[in-house]
Formats: C-alpha cells, sequence, structure tokens
C-alpha cells in the first residue's frame, strides 16, 4: 500500500503532510512524557523487530506468499502512540533507504499505515477486547482489529488517489477495498498468532487486558488521534462515500428549487454494492460494509476459539 | 525470505569515484527535495522538466560511477502500482490521467532517491537530520532501528532456517503457525535487545 511518488497532487501532499506531522509530532510528544528511559531503545528495536517481521513469508494459496503489515499488532503490543513513532520510522526508513514509497507520498503513506491503521486498529481492540474476556477474547479482538486497520488504511488511501485525480473513486475505491478486505483477513489471522505466541513464551511483555481495573486509561491520546483520522476520513473518503448530497437533492426538491444541477457533483457508487431493496446507494453500501464487517467479526471470533485452547494459554502444543 | 542488500552500495565499491560521496550531505538531500518535489507537481506538458531531471540523474550517476543493477532492479520493482493504475486509469471512463506521465513521475522520483541513497551514508543523513531540528527521539529511533535491522533480519533468518531444519511438514496451517511463532520469539528478543542495549547505552554516559 506504500503510493509511489507522482501518484499525488500538491494539494494531497501537503493536506496528508500536515495531519501526519501533527499526528507524529503529538505521539512523539506522547511518548516522552509516558515512556521511561529505559524502554526509550525499544522504539528503535521495535521498527527493527517491525521490519524484518515484515519479511517472514506467509504461505498463501497457488504458491504465493505474503507477509504481515503490523501496524495494529505493535500498537497492541507497545500501545497507540509509540506504536505511530515506530511505525512512522519503519515508513520513512523504507522510504528513504529502500525507495519503498515516495517521498512526496511519505505524508500520505504515514497517514495511512501510521496513523489510521494503528490507532484504528487500536481502538477497534481496545473495544473488542473489552467485550470478550481471557486471551482468546483478546486474540480474537486482535484479529478483527487486524483486519478493520487493513481496510480503513485502503479505504484512505483510495480517497487520496481520488482526490488527486489519479484513481477515479467509483473504480479505485471498490478494486483497493475489495483487495485488502482478502488480505486483511490474513493480516488479522497472523497478528492474532503472533500475539498468541508471545502469550505463551512471555506473556509478562504484553500489556494489561484493557477491561482490568489497572488498565492504562488516559483520554488525551484517544481524542487528538481520533480528531486527526476523522479529519483525514472526512477529508479524503466522506466527499465521495457519504449519502448526504442525496438527501440535500431531496430536501432542494422539496423546496422547490430543484432546477438541474449544471454537473453530477459525485460519480456514482458501484451497483454492485447495492442490496435489494434498498434506494439509497450510500446506505446499501454502509450496509453491506457493516454486514461484510459482522461475518469477519464472527470469524475472528470462530478463529480464536480454534487457536485458544479453553483454558487460556496452556502449555499443549498444537498439531 | 530475501536477504537484504547493503543500504549503500557506492561506500563500499572501489570504483566508485569519492567526490560524489563527499559532496555535503545537506546539499545532496536538499538538492534531491527539489528535484522530486519539482517532478511530482509541474504540469504534464513541461517535458522539458522531466528531460532536465533525466540528464542530471544520468551525470550524477555517471560522475559517481554507480553500479546501475540495484536502479534497474527497484524500478522493475515498482511496475506492479504502475501498471495497477494503468490498468484502473483504463478503466476510468475519459481516462482520468495519462498514467505514462505518471509512470514517468515515479520512476524518476525513485531514480532520485535512489541515487541519494547510494551516494549518501546514512549517518550523514541523520546528521543533517538533527541539524534541521528533527525532534531527537524521533533521530534517535531511526538511528537504532538502522542499526539493528540488518541485525534483526539475520536472526529471523537464522530463527526460520533452524525451524525448517527441525520440522519437516508441508501443511499450511502448520506453516503459519511456524512462521507465527518465528514473529513473536522475534518480538520477544528484539525486546530483551532493547534492554541490553539501555543498559549499554547508559554505561557509555546517555542521558
Amino acid at each position: 500500500m506504500h503510493i509511489p511518488d507522482g501518484f499525488l497532487d500538491a494539494k494531497t501532499a501537503l493536506a496528508t503532510g500536515a495531519l501526519s506531522a501533527a499526528g507524529l509530532g503529538y505521539a512523539l510528544r506522547e511518548v516522552r512524557r509516558e515512556l521511561p528511559p529505559r524502554r526509550v531503545p525499544l522504539l528503535g528495536l521495535a521498527a527493527a523487530f517491525l521490519f524484518a517481521a515484515q519479511m517472514v513469508n506467509f504461505p498463501v494459496m497457488g504458491g504465493t506468499s505474503g507477509h504481515l503489515v503490523g501496524g495494529a499488532l505493535v500498537a497492541v503490543l507497545l500501545g497507540p502512540a509509540a506504536a505511530v513513532v515506530v511505525v512512522a520510522t519503519v515508513l520513512i526508513v523504507q522510504c528513504f533507504l529502500f525507495a519503498d514509497g515516495g517521498v512526496m507520498a511519505l505524508g500520505a503513506n504515514l497517514f495511512n499505515m501510521g496513523l489510521t491503521a494503528t490507532v484504528g486498529g487500536y481502538a477497534v481492540y481496545r473495544g473488542v477486547a473489552r467485550l470478550l474476556p481471557g486471551l482468546r477474547g483478546r486474540v480474537a479482538a486482535l484479529a478483527f482489529a487486524g483486519w478493520c486497520s487493513t481496510i480503513i488504511a485502503a479505504a484512505a488511501c483510495a480517497g487520496q488517489l481520488a482526490w488527486s485525480g489519479t484513481v477515479a473513486w467509483r473504480v479505485g475505491f471498490p478494486a483497493m477495498v475489495g483487495v485488502h478486505a482478502l488480505i486483511g483477513l490474513g493480516e488479522g489471522a497472523v497478528s492474532a498468532l503472533v500475539l498468541l505466541a508471545i502469550a505463551r513464551t512471555r506473556p509478562d511483555l504484553l500489556p494489561d487486558q484493557p477491561g482490568a481495573a489497572a488498565a492504562p486509561g488516559r483520554v488525551g491520546p484517544f481524542v487528538v488521534f481520533g480528531l486527526l483520522v476523522t479529519l483525514g476520513i472526512a477529508l479524503f473518503v466522506a466527499p465521495f462515500a457519504c449519502p448526504w448530497p442525496d438527501g440535500l437533492e431531496s430536501v432542494a426538491a422539496r423546496l422547490g428549487f430543484n432546477h438541474p444541477a449544471s454537473s453530477p457533483l459525485l460519480p456514482a457508487l458501484i451497483p454492485d454494492y447495492q442490496l435489494p431493496g434498498i434506494t439509497s446507494p450510500g446506505l446499501a453500501t454502509a450496509l453491506a460494509g457493516a454486514a461484510g464487517a459482522l461475518v469477519v467479526f464472527l470469524l475472528a471470533i470462530g478463529f480464536s476459539r480454534l487457536v485458544v485452547p479453553r483454558e487460556g494459554p496452556a502449555l499443549k502444543t498444537e498439531i | 525470505m530475501t536477504v537484504l542488500a547493503p543500504p549503500s552500495f557506492a561506500s563500499g565499491d572501489p570504483r566508485a569515484n569519492r567526490a560524489v560521496l563527499c559532496w555535503p550531505a545537506a546539499a545532496k538531500m536538499a538538492g534531491a527535495l527539489v528535484l522530486i518535489t519539482g517532478t511530482a507537481v509541474v504540469p504534464a506538458g513541461w517535458k522539458l522538466w522531466f528531460a532536465g531531471v533525466a540528464l542530471l540523474l544520468g551525470v550524477v550517476w555517471a560522475l559517481g560511477r554507480l553500479p546501475p543493477g540495484p536502479v534497474l532492479r527497484r524500478l522493475l520493482a515498482l511496475s506492479p502500482f504502475v501498471a495497477g493504475v494503468a490498468l484502473a486509469a483504463a478503466w476510468s471512463p475519459g481516462g482520468v490521467l495519462d498514467w505514462k506521465i505518471t509512470a514517468l513521475r515515479s520512476g524518476l522520483c525513485l531514480a532520485t532517491v535512489i541515487l541519494l541513497a547510494q551516494a549518501t551514508p546514512f549517518a550523514e543523513m541523520l546528521a543533517v537530520m538533527r541539524r534541521v531540528h528533527v525532534p531527537a527521539l524521533l533521530v534517535t529511533t531511526i538511528a537504532l532501528m538502522h542499526r539493528y535491522l540488518f541485525v534483526l533480519a539475520d536472526e529471523a533468518e537464522r530463527m526460520r532456517r533452524a525451524r525448517a531444519s527441525r520440522t519437516f511438514t508441508t501443511g499450511r496451517r502448520f506453516a503459519w503457525w511456524a512462521a507465527a511463532t518465528v514473529v513473536g520469539q522475534l518480538f520477544v528478543r528484539a525486546t530483551e535487545r532493547a534492554e541490553r542495549v539501555y543498559d549499554a547505552m547508559g554505561a557509555r554516559g546517555w542521558r
């Protein structure tokens, strides 16, 4: 999902750069305040770990293989602020040392993978892990969070490409989100398996259960990161995806000034996403997305039941 | 799993011209930034700009006597993204943009970054970042990542090989388990190494 140079125009590069700089600056401030000095080298080592982990291949169908992306995993292991710094470091080094992802597109890549995927994934993880108890719940939560983080980053990427006029939204969005809905399944499963492997060998390295009483519960990071991500999504995705213009048009018709618009304001959403019986395409897309998310959520719970034995992390070996 | 190529090819190449390597890093980084920004935003009609950038890159390349292999390999690796966008653009009614220009832009920018990475030692880039007041914590993290990147990549490769030599199976489910265990163990080892690194840094008077 690394966007190369030349695919984004100046306004998108500037907007994403400003959002990412604000997010990274806040994350650095947060880390400096929260992290004990003893853990500072861990940021660099975790970035190196993430880079090395991305090179471990997982076999997929037909001889192809995939690899971990790891935004949600690192966010769960280290917390959201540290994860933003770690993933941003990986992206910066990949950009300048390995020419992976463009320099002008660095802001967009930081926003998609460094900010949206990590913070979004972490928020989903917290929410789900609070509902489901035990290690099984955390595995299911991370599996679902990995999928969500992949999807949301892909949607933001499609929105940026559409905003730059590189790929039309109604082509780019189904393609990006469709492909990443599959990739995200692997990402979620692998992240959950890694969490399980760490829980088996060094459970003390994992953070506390989110529902626990002593869980660190500062609200500030959530508000600031949430605001930045929401702002970005509103900027890149909402102009194309939200159903408001339909409502606006109906209001205009009711009030009587329904003279035809000079040009189509928005590209039509892909008809395949429409569910039968629902007329508003925006609502249909939202419902289809919700149904897909629900299916993946149930899959994640089933997956966690499959891989985690009943009595927590027993010493029984798999296979 | 692929074995990493060393990041700076030129510094270890005896045939490389030291002149390009010895140019001030700040100037090289600023120049690269100007080239990349310009190439990414100039209108598609400015053929002269693209030709000029290509010529300039070629001249620096020749001056530095840098090996052409890595840049060609990376340009090939870029092509899936360009091909995907070209396909998407072909599907778009009315052709949203000329994908050839986009490919040209990203190719030139990519060549600039690769040239910069090869002609500039990473430590000098870090020093420039420090001088332009990039937050110290970020620079430290980048420096540590660069230091341990290859160490941990080698460690992952060793663990993968050890696992492969111990277990003999073709099941896909087990392969996922094994790879996830390697990644999990890698995190555990990275954490332990971070503690040792902190002790060593403290012993040398860090902070």
